[in-house]
């Protein structure tokens, strides 16, 4: 009847296991650098997304915080370390991202005391407001930032001194792969903690996490300040690789590009991110070929169509999908099993 | 000093009548409408057509902006919005944009992206000299027109049936359901007039604001601070957020240009510091 | 001294009063039930104990320290727990998830980022020991959202019990569980260990009377008789107020 003690840590430690597709998965994605040589500008672009989709996928999928202000903390480190490495205060990129990512951190950690307070409603109005405000000091201070016209005359040194931002893309998109995957690393072990753990309760019961001593607040501050480094990163990485910075990383267009690209890919299982922004990136391309102008149409229009048909049908197939997937996986690769046991499984 | 004031209280104004059917959207169905910004674009555009082009008087533009905008609302509330009620907050949002989205895109499409103006008549254009304070016709008429609007809102909310009825939904749509009070037609009704004032609102404001396909992007942040800032769950509320954040917007930039914009979200981040459901809201959360 | 006590405790809803001079006292070990008719404001009592609700007026005293301004959470690690009468749990873990949670949380780990869920084995040993006193051992593994009404109160009552409370407070554990899955309940219920103090709120009669050493009746938010279950079974006052009937005083 009752599970052995043995069982239970056992059973968890399976459950956290990199299973067979997950390593397809990364071992596709490393090999891209070889697979597709002319395509690294699209390529590192969609890692990027897939980081910055990465962090909102940590507060939204984990902890149930709404937010249409992730801009905020990609363009303030965009903007941090492009200016660093104009004006040499750091010239070592590796450096430079590391402080940007801990700078756009710190602006989370500080706005997430606002952000917390209230309902879904002024948590949109402060998230979407902070970031269209620092939008706007942006384009005032233009001395500083260049204004309309972008942060100019930027050049990032060789990563490690040796590896040169090249014309192709191959070493920024490398660059930008191997920070993807560190920090998915990092967020698959919060994920899989019990600090992760009491996050999911916190989005799926918040009176009852208060009531069984979980101190909702300060979970919520930490996985926020996380989540707003990881976009940071993401933002000093698109400086980075471009020797460039624009207002538009601020715009509410960014933000709510980067809803759609979770909601494509689902939320709450970390991929959801990094498929979501394969695909984007994809539809893009698809449909920049055939009108140009008017993607935002497209865009619109596929958020509409999402909602009508609903999420939970779509996360129905996703799940489906996954399903199978699995059943292939455990298939090709009898010993490691399926993540998910029932207690049918576990009498065997 | 007193120009400024006045000028404020203009924004202001025109601010609430833009807003304040996104307020009673909000409070009445705990629905956010991102795009309530399209219907007032929609407003703006329709009579920069009648005005410019098809030479129909001023006087007439504006009440068949406040028409279609509010046709076009209870069309989109019956075929679309009905729809996702009862979903999540996030669906809300997703939809929402993404109908900003095909609107912005729309617009730029069939009437270019360049800013259009209003060919205001003459007898609006110029200025007062009262007391030594330059009222802008313009701005007056805004203000007696807005002005005239709210008197009218709090005696429709006060004085009619309809009135009662939504302030009854708003304040609990079950138990108001319960009393057989058909809370889907209040709302769809609501939502319409709340559409059409967004269309006045827009068309009123094209001189002042700017009209461009942009319009429902740039100013969503302001509805909404009106909405956080004075609450849901009155009309006097959005109305003194914005009369209080129309002076702070025109003063600020005046006194202090290079951070003059700050002023509105500066207010926001500390009233939601201060007063997270709003200066103006009730005390009991729904 | 008693372990739980409230003084003079009153909650004011703008003009409705839930609770008005709300004296109880629970003694060390008890089996305390709450009682009264509906609205009567038990559950506006319990609320007001765990901090969820903040008193108009009275204090709070818990193992002789005023908790009366300490937030939710923190009354946790004061000592007291309770449940719901409406299942509060966390649908989409399992059992074993979210009774880990509740240890980890106690034991001081719940924070803990580096570290996989399950390599604590005190944690892992304490949820099978738990798991199997609230009999919810075949259904360890299942989302919680599919599982039986009569599990998910054991659950309810088990993610309480594993903040290892001193005082524990159930708010009506039997309400809704169908007949065929009360005896387990109750059974538990019954098991509970005699070091912890349990302050239960029911209708079910026969489980007050049958469980409690102690009864106070709660009516229109204030305290009507407190004593022996024999003597408030005796009382006629009790049993107007139930029936309705009209007091001869």
């Amino acid at each position: 009847m009752a599970a052995p003690a043995a069982d239970v840590p056992a059973y968890l430690k399976r459950r956290a296991r990199w299973s067979p597709l997950e390593i397809a998965f990364w071992i596709l994605a490393f090999a891209s650098i070889w697979l597709f040589p002319g395509k690294y500008l699209i390529l590192k672009d969609t890692a990027i997304l897939a980081l910055f989709a990465l962090s909102l996928d940590l507060i939204l999928g984990y902890a149930g915080i709404i937010s249409l202000g992730q801009a905020a903390f990609f363009g303030v480190a965009g903007y941090f370390s492009g200016l660093v490495a104009k004006h040499g205060i750091i010239e070592e990129p590796v450096i430079a991202l590391v402080c940007s990512g801990l700078v756009a951190g710190a602006l989370g950690f500080v706005t997430s005391f606002l952000v917390l307070r209230g309902s879904d409603l002024t948590r949109l109005m402060v998230t979407l407001g902070v970031s269209l405000m620092l939008g706007e000091i942006a384009n005032r201070f233009s001395n500083i930032t260049g204004g309309a016209d972008g942060l100019q005359g930027v050049t990032i040194a060789p990563i490690l001194g040796r590896f040169r931002f090249d014309l192709y893309g191959h070493n920024g998109y490398v660059y930008c792969l191997i920070v993807l995957f560190v920090c998915f690393v990092l967020a698959r072990r919060i994920v899989h903690s019990p600090f992760g753990l009491s996050l999911r309760a916190v989005k799926g019961n918040v009176l009852r996490a208060a009531t069984i001593g979980i101190p909702v607040k300060w979970r919520l501050v930490s996985i926020y300040t996380v989540s707003a480094g990881f976009a940071g990163l993401a933002g000093a990485l698109l400086t980075q690789t471009t020797a460039f910075c624009s207002l538009d990383v601020f715009s509410l267009e960014r933000s709510a590009d980067l809803l759609l690209v979770l909601i494509i890919g689902g939320t709450g299982y970390l991929y959801g991110g990094l498929i979501g922004a394969v695909i984007y990136r994809l539809l893009q391309d698809w449909i920049a070929d055939l009108t140009p102008q008017y993607w935002q149409f497209w865009i619109g229009l596929v958020l509409v169509v999402i909602v009508l048909v609903g999420r939970e049908r779509m996360a129905g197939w996703i799940a489906a999908a996954r399903a199978v997937a699995y059943r292939v996986g455990a298939r090709l690769m009898p010993r490691s099993g399926a993540p998910l046991r029932t207690a049918a499984d576990m009498d065997r | 000093m007193l120009t400024i004031l006045f000028d404020g209280v203009a924004y202001g104004m025109l601010l609430f009548v833009l807003a304040c059917g996104l307020s009673v959207t909000l409070g009445l169905m705990n629905f956010i409408n991102l795009a309530h910004g399209a219907f007032a674009m929609a407003g703006g555009y329709c009579t920069v057509i009648l005005v410019n082009n098809l030479g129909v008087p001023f006087a007439l533009g504006l009440p068949i902006a406040f028409l279609v905008a509010a046709l076009i609302g209870g069309l989109f509330e019956r075929t679309l919005y009905v729809h996702v009620y009862a979903r999540s907050h996030l669906d809300q949002v997703l939809f929402t944009i993404g109908l900003v989205f095909m609107a912005v895109a729309g617009v730029d499409y069939t009437m270019g992206s360049s800013q259009r103006f209003v060919q205001i008549p003459e007898a609006l254009q110029g200025q007062f000299d009262v007391f030594g304070i330059g009222m802008g016709k313009y701005r007056l008429l805004i203000i007696v027109i807005c002005g005239l609007l709210t008197i009218a809102l709090q005696l429709v909310l006060a004085k009619t049936r309809f009135g009662s009825r939504l302030r009854a939904a708003v304040d609990d749509q079950r138990v108001a359901r319960g009393l057989g009070i058909n809370v889907g037609a209040v709302f769809g009704i609501t939502f319409a007039l709340g559409s059409g004032l967004a269309g006045l609102g827009g068309a009123l404001g094209a001189e002042i604001l700017g009209l461009d396909p942009t319009f429902p992007l740039k100013y969503i942040i302001y509805f909404l601070i009106v909405v956080t800032v004075g609450g849901t769950s009155s009309i006097t509320g959005p109305f003194f957020a914005s009369i209080l954040l129309g002076i702070g917007d025109v003063a600020g930039k005046y006194y202090v240009p290079k951070l003059g914009a700050f002023v509105i979200y500066a207010i926001m981040i500390v009233v939601l510091i201060w007063r997270p459901q709003g200066l103006f809201a009730r005390s009991a959360a729904r | 001294m008693p372990i739980l006590e409230t003084i003079g405790l009153e909650k004011r809803f703008d003009g409705i009063l839930a609770a008005h001079e709300v004296n109880l006292a629970v003694e060390k070990g008890a089996r305390h039930a709450l009682i009264g008719p509906n609205g009567a404001g038990k559950t506006t009592v319990i609320n007001l104990l765990t901090g969820l609700l903040r008193p108009t007026a009275g204090r709070i005293v818990l193992e002789g320290r005023d908790i009366t301004d300490v937030v939710p959470h923190k009354r946790v690690r004061l000592g007291m727990a309770r449940t719901f009468q409406i299942n509060q749990l966390f649908l989409d873990l399992t059992p074993l998830e979210s009774i880990g949670l509740v240890v980890s949380e106690r034991l001081g780990a719940g924070a803990d980022w580096w570290r996989l869920v399950g390599t604590k084995s005190a944690v892992t040993d304490e949820i099978v020991e738990i798991a199997e006193r609230f009999r919810l051992g075949d259904v360890l593994h299942e989302r919680t959202a599919i599982l039986p009404y009569g599990k998910q109160r054991l659950l309810e009552i088990a993610l309480a019990f594993a903040c290892r409370p001193r005082v524990l407070l159930l708010d009506e554990p039997a309400a809704g569980v169908p007949e065929a899955e009360r005896h387990e309940l109750l059974a538990t219920i019954e098991a509970l260990p005699a070091a912890v103090t349990v302050l239960l709120i029911e209708h079910d009669m026969d489980l007050v009377f049958s469980f409690a050493d102690r009864i106070s009746v709660l009516v229109n938010g204030a305290l009507f008789v407190d004593g022996a279950p024999e003597e408030v079974a005796r009382d006629p006052r009790v049993k107007a107020v139930y029936l309705g009937e009209e007091l001869d005083v």
